[in-house]
């Protein structure tokens, strides 16, 4: 039984041919939904404890047998004040400083990587085909090799322990999204840059005035990824970072474990504030952000 | 004027700006020329403008430090303190004095067996399920893709809390359904790297969703031809989902294997970034003690010798993966 039902086109067929809701076709939604709701159990149960944990005042217990999976007796908001506002080492910095970093590496990833795509999608040049190619293999380059001779590069700069290694690689582009951003602006009728060109307009103008206001379903992928990338980067905080007022989320939230003595009812209350942002901005653009996923095979 | 699509749109290009005249127009080459623009002219210097933040880029940030990732595994380059020239002996001691070297390809190899399999397999199932023409699936798409829209961190501290072997969720649940003696996970060298599978099982919605972009660009007449031959449910499976899907399967088996062989963050969160790699350094993956060697104990000559070794191991696997690709993957003409 469980078998049978692996494929739509059986499952639209026999609805069409049997109008309505036969046994068999009961017993594979169910079969189906049952899955599905284990499935998503799995994701909210740990998300659901993670809240019950944050909303617990200082004296609960946040570990109890049998557990809470969800918030029923305590509802302490002022868990997160406490995280945001903790003497010493406030969340609220750490929340400013990674906005500030993901605003920065949206701005620059936006600009550079539209100024880039511009060029390869509408404009002609000698070497443009080399060039291209150059840019996919960029993709192939192996990041682990590049990470001593960059930290090295950054750190003979003068850049170590400061916002400049994790932002400035931003304006430089990246592979992916001068790809993505290419096979989107080819989609524009040229007649737009004609017409343009006719009327007076440079390149730049027709790069500013046209191509990036037409090309913003594109660039809105480009900056949540870019943004997700940024606010949950944890490696480039770590190599670069080391006076603790500039400390990203992800940074200041990874010494937490092998802190003896863990207050753990903050620590998941400065979790969820880690994970909130994420998942607004997910929820608003889940749409367009899983068909880009699908079209060009981002992973998570 | 048509969209421009492959090769086809660049002789269209020339037409439309030959037709349009003008100042940029008149002074382009006749048609037949080759397809660039004029050698230096106004569009080409504009082009190279617009590209200067990637040229830039590619030299500083890539091709400069590439060069000296060559020259520093031949160093002893240490933060502070220019290398001299060893030669090849920090590949020898890697190989020869180094004992946390083949512990640390131990436990990454032991995760490539155990995560990518896992990784791929759970995707596609997900993904079949996902896949059923049944009211709400996008609802539940939504939900199954949030873990990987969330900071790896705070999945590693959420899942270490879970895990604890003591008073862990996980466990405790494990007692109620009648495990007495539940494994202690990342406390135990045994159960460690189940441990980080599990937590990586958390986000199986990311290649669900590739999968699902697979499986949905399949065309339903396959199904209905074939079971109007009258093949059965498992046979459509293995007949046509399996080889139509192998691409997908293919992209993402290169995805895994390459994720997995650098596998960090998660660590360093539950191991703490100097200290221990788990217990009895089950937890010691490559990366773990490439990060040592080089950023914690300021050896980065040697760690650019270990990121090559790394490097080559990894175009290995690429490679063999690309001789299992010609038997069994199936692209669609």
């Amino acid at each position: 039984m469980s078998t049978a039902d692996l494929h739509p086109a059986t499952s639209t067929r026999s609805a069409r041919r049997l109008r309505g809701w036969s046994t068999r076709r009961l017993l594979h939604a169910a079969l189906v939904y049952g899955c599905l709701i284990a499935l998503t159990l799995f994701i909210a149960l740990p998300l659901g404890w993670m809240l019950t944990a944050a909303l617990k005042p200082d004296n609960v217990p946040v570990f109890t047998v049998p557990t809470e999976w969800f918030p029923t007796e305590f509802f302490n908001l002022g868990t997160f004040g406490d995280a945001l506002l903790r003497p010493g080492e406030p969340y609220l910095r750490y929340v400013a400083n990674t906005l500030f970093l993901s605003v920065v590496n949206i701005i620059g990833a936006v600009l550079s990587n539209s100024l880039i795509a511009y060029a390869f999608a509408r404009l002609n040049f000698r070497f443009k085909n080399v060039l291209f190619a150059l840019v996919i293999a960029t993709m192939l380059l192996p990041a682990p090799v590049l990470l001593i001779p960059q930290f090295l590069l950054f750190f003979n700069l003068g850049w170590y322990g400061t916002y400049l290694p994790l932002t400035v690689p931003a304006f430089t582009g990246s592979a992916f999204f001068i790809f993505l951003l290419r096979q989107y602006m080819r989609t524009i009728p040229k007649d737009l840059d004609e017409a343009a060109r006719i009327d007076g307009a440079g390149y730049w103008t027709i790069y500013w005035r046209i191509i990036l206001p037409l090309s913003a379903p594109a660039l809105v992928v480009v900056a949540v990824f870019t943004f997700l990338g940024s606010w949950n980067d944890f490696f480039g905080p770590l190599l670069y970072l080391d006076d603790p007022e500039l400390f990203t989320l992800a940074l200041a939230l990874s010494t937490e474990v092998s802190r003896r003595g863990t207050e753990w009812n903050i620590v998941m209350a400065a979790n969820l504030i880690a994970m909130l942002p994420p998942l607004v901005v997910y929820a608003l653009s889940q749409r367009r952000l899983l068909g880009g996923i699908a079209s060009v095979g981002i992973r998570g | 004027m048509t969209m421009q699509l492959g090769g086809q749109g660049i002789r269209g290009e020339e037409r439309d700006q030959a037709a349009v005249g003008g100042p940029l127009a008149a002074d382009r080459q006749p048609r037949g020329w080759r397809p660039t623009g004029r050698p230096g002219g106004l569009e080409e210097r504009a082009a190279y403008a617009f590209l200067s933040p990637w040229l830039i880029g590619l030299v500083v940030f890539l091709a400069v430090p590439l060069g000296i990732a060559v020259w520093l595994s031949f160093t002893d380059e240490q933060l502070l303190r220019p290398g001299r020239f060893v030669g090849v002996e920090n590949y020898v001691r890697a190989f020869s004095r180094d004992p946390s070297f083949y512990k640390s390809l131990t436990v990454t190899i032991t995760w490539i067996f155990l995560a990518v399999p896992l990784f791929l397999i759970s995707g596609l199932l997900v993904a079949l399920l996902l896949n059923q023409r049944l009211p709400g699936m996008t609802f539940f798409r939504t939900v199954l893709y949030v873990p990987a829209v969330l900071s790896g961190v705070a999945i590693a501290v959420l899942w270490f809390t879970l895990l604890n072997g003591d008073v862990g969720a996980v466990n405790q649940l494990l007692r109620q359904l009648g495990i007495s003696d539940p494994p202690h996970w990342f406390e135990d060298s045994d159960w460690a790297l189940p441990a980080v599978a599990l937590m990586g099982l958390w986000g199986v919605g990311s290649n669900a969703i590739i999968y699902l972009a697979g499986l949905q660009n399949i065309n339903p007449e396959m199904y209905e031809a074939a079971g109007i031959d009258g093949a059965g449910p498992w046979q459509k499976f293995r007949h046509i989902t399996l080889p139509l899907l192998s691409p997908t399967m293919f992209f993402l088996l290169i995805g895994e294997l390459t994720a997995a062989l650098v596998i960090i963050g998660p660590v360093i969160v539950i191991s703490g970034a100097g200290g221990a790699a788990g217990p009895a350094d089950s937890l010691l993956f490559y990366m773990l003690l490439l990060y040592r060697r080089g950023f914690v104990e300021g050896q980065l000559g040697y760690a650019a010798a270990l990121a090559w070794i790394l490097t080559i191991i990894g175009l290995i696997l690429v490679w063999l993966t690309f001789k299992i690709e010609k038997r069994f993957v199936h692209y669609q003409v």
